[in-house]
């Protein structure tokens, strides 16, 4: 195992989980008023509504998918008779159909930050790249399903679910688990970790919002603050 | 009974003569910024007409306000809390600026600057958002003003309805009028209502709504919710800006921004005192138009004894509870009756009230174009101002209208007998209800206007609340990310702060984008 493996996904995930979280504390415990969607709509609406709603609905089902695919464990799925070839299929069903949403969703949000003025003008540099970055790491994705089809036995599916379960569990020699799946996975795998290194420093830290305004459900619906 | 108090506002459109000199000094003071250049926390339009952003009364289009579901309950008409958060990538409600205006500057360095040639140099407008030359500015903030603009665009005027479509043109002959608008500090805010994040909220010692603007997330609910379309989207900052009611002057007892500088004298500040228990039965009474009444009934006499122990039970300060006396907001709206909300019927329960102009009955009314009715001249025959205003300020009932209209009438024509003829015109008043004392009362607050009669504003006392001694050395107020201790001068960590300095625009062409 070479030095550069061990680190990418024995260590580097462990780094990118660390500035994910820490960072992620610290600007929203310092810098609130840059927490936030940033949202471009109202310059221009025009696109935004197809391509936002395709974006995040395939990024949401993806996002919710690897953490399920990943960190389920094996016997788990198996005692719901779920063999692990027919898991593999339903991932990369899901998965593609997911992917390919969010792949349409992202091409229409990238051209019109791109090619309107408005939203061009508008658009930190920050902005386009981790649109660039996300596209990039949804493209790797969606072309390792092609390697997946040639091994529909699932045995590379179980060796990435062993090395993610590794790292969160917080056990050691995660990295062995994935020392010979093909180099697209690994590829994947560090721009996927780098989305969370980046996290913490673009606009995607309104996700955390995000989630956090489900409690909006249970909320009364005004707020009268009191004196002091 | 849950007495809280508001600092509430009349504007008496009588008297406005459309000026702008609220909005200029509001915007000078509050909105002179980027990212909110277009916004107006106060701006006067010119009736009939669509309005800013473009037919923001027209609710089919906007979804703005609530609506009654069919168990009685209210919910906002954009949707449930559900259908709001399943919006939140793409909200189907939101006004494109266009619909505001694309904010411009012009190139003025080019008259000075221009080489010499045959024809004069011209300043051509600039976005103030992309920085490029504009071919032609379509719209405006106050394009319609003055009734410019084309009658097919202005007579898209909500408050037209159940009037006939052919009376427009004739309407606009004899008929027009200034509407000065700013948030309406409502009872019960959709925008509030609207908000995941709940970052918006009203407070409970003045009733100011404030949009905080750390908690601001940007989800832009608000924006569609409110059926006044008084939150504003910064796109700079990516937050929800609106009215602040000026709040750091009204803690310190002075009158807001567009008050202080209104040269027609025609708003007044003053506490109202209500009962909060009742909002929810007020906003949801059936009939649209009983919603006007339903708002006046929740709202309390200061000088009832009951009241009073309530009110103080609750914390309310004494000086505030002798203003809320001599309140001029509450002697227009609950004593006289002349003054109403701003479309009552969408449900907000609007704390900005207005008192109906009589010009434009006055004028015909001296022209011989209508009856009298004994000794003033009979409203009722001038049925489509009547309509229109009703529309506008009672839900679409016509008689608080027609009621507040004939006492200002009456009021004239006692004064006139008082001050002309020498012998006070009682007749008129007994024909309105209003006693001499009542009309000499609102002769002094409505035409003498003094400053005193005007605002009654009584100081916040925030040193009862807050250990001072803690806040020292801490931020006061300020725009943008001001407060934060982690910011550094250009740059931060994570993305560039905002600038809390006016930008000059007539450098953007010039500008590099950078943020």
């Amino acid at each position: 195992m070479s030095y550069l493996h061990n680190f990418m996904f024995g260590i580097y995930p462990y780094v990118a989980l660390s500035v994910f979280l820490l960072g992620s504390l610290v600007r929203f415990d310092r810098e609130q008023y840059t927490w936030k969607s940033d949202s471009s709509q109202l310059l221009r609406t025009k696109q935004l509504r197809l391509g936002s709603n395709l974006f995040h609905i395939g990024i949401l089902f993806l996002f919710f998918g690897h953490m399920m695919g990943l960190l389920t464990p094996h016997w788990l799925y198996e005692s719901f008779g779920l063999s692990t070839p027919n898991k593999q299929m339903l991932a990369i069903i899901s998965g593609g159909t997911a992917g390919l949403l969010c792949f349409a969703g992202v091409a229409i949000l990238l051209h019109r930050r791109l090619t309107d003025p408005r939203i061009r003008a508008t658009s930190k540099p920050m902005d386009i790249f981790i649109m660039l970055w996300i596209l990039a790491t949804l493209l790797l994705g969606l072309i390792s399903i092609l390697f997946s089809l040639q091994h529909s036995e699932g045995g590379v599916m179980l060796a990435l679910g062993a090395w993610a379960q590794h790292i969160v569990t917080l056990r050691g020699g995660a990295a062995e688990y994935i020392l010979d799946v093909p180099t697209i996975y690994k590829i994947h795998l560090f721009f996927g970790m780098t989305l969370f290194v980046l996290f913490p420093f673009s606009r995607l830290v309104h996700v955390w919002s995000g989630f956090a305004s489900v409690g909006y459900m249970t909320r009364a619906w005004q707020l009268v603050r009191p004196r002091g | 009974m849950k007495v809280r108090a508001q600092i509430a506002m009349v504007l008496n459109l009588d008297k406005c003569i459309g000026c702008h000199t609220c909005s200029i000094t509001c915007k000078n003071v509050w909105t002179a910024r980027e990212g909110v250049e277009y916004t107006w926390f106060n701006n006067v339009e010119s009736k009939p007409g669509i309005g800013y952003p473009k037919q923001w009364e027209n609710q089919d289009v906007w979804n703005g306000g609530w609506k009654l579901k069919g168990d009685g309950k209210l919910e906002p008409r954009q949707g449930s809390k559900l259908k709001i958060l399943a919006n939140i990538f793409g909200n189907p409600n939101l006004p494109e600026i266009d619909d505001y205006y694309e904010p411009f500057t012009y190139d003025y360095q080019h008259l000075q600057k221009a080489p010499l040639s045959e024809t004069p140099p011209t300043a051509r407008p600039i976005s103030a958002i992309t920085g490029r030359t504009m071919d032609k500015i379509h719209w405006g903030p106050n394009w319609e003003d003055d009734l410019g603009g084309e009658f097919a665009s202005r007579s898209r005027d909500k408050n037209f309805d159940n009037v006939q479509k052919e009376m427009h043109s004739t309407f606009e002959n004899t008929f027009l009028m200034y509407l000065p608008r700013l948030c309406e500090h409502c009872l019960n805010p959709t925008c509030v209502a609207s908000c995941p994040s709940g970052s918006i909220y009203k407070r409970e010692e003045d009733g100011i709504v404030l949009v905080d603007q750390d908690k601001c997330r940007g989800w832009r609910m608000c924006i569609s919710g409110c059926p006044y379309k008084k939150i504003y989207y910064n796109w700079k900052s990516g937050k929800a800006e609106k009215c602040i009611f000026c709040y750091p002057r009204i803690e310190a007892g002075q009158p807001t921004v567009c008050s202080e500088s209104c040269v027609g004298r025609i708003r007044y500040l003053g506490v109202i005192l209500y009962d909060a228990d009742r909002i929810e039965e007020a906003a949801s009474v059936t009939d649209p138009k009983e919603l006007y009444e339903a708002q006046l009934k929740i709202f309390l006499d200061p000088s009832d004894p009951e009241v009073i122990a309530a009110a103080r039970a609750e914390g309310i300060p004494e000086a505030w509870l002798d203003a809320a006396v001599k309140s001029p907001v509450y002697k227009m709206a609950i004593d006289w009756k002349i003054a109403f909300p701003l479309h009552p019927e969408y449900r907000t329960l609007p704390m900005v009230w207005y008192v109906p102009p009589l010009s434009p009955i006055q004028a015909a009314a001296e022209s011989g174009q209508m009856g009298m009715n004994g000794i003033i001249p009979d409203t009722k025959s001038l049925r489509i101002p009547i309509t229109y205003l009703a529309n506008l300020l009672t839900g679409g009932k016509e008689k608080p209208v027609i009621t507040a209209l004939d006492r200002l009438l009456a009021m004239r024509a006692y004064m006139r007998g008082k001050s002309v003829d020498g012998v006070p015109n009682t007749a008129a008043l007994d024909q309105v209800g209003l006693t001499s004392a009542q009309a000499d009362e609102m002769y002094r607050y409505l035409a003498i206007a003094n400053y005193e009669d005007r605002f009654v504003i009584p100081s916040t006392h925030r040193e009862e609340t807050i250990n001072t001694f803690e806040e020292k050395s801490s931020c006061g107020f300020t725009f943008g990310n001001g407060c934060s201790d982690g910011v550094t001068p250009k740059t931060s960590l994570f993305g560039n702060r905002r600038n809390a300095v006016p930008v000059d625009l007539s450098q953007l062409h010039a500008k590099k984008k950078t943020s």
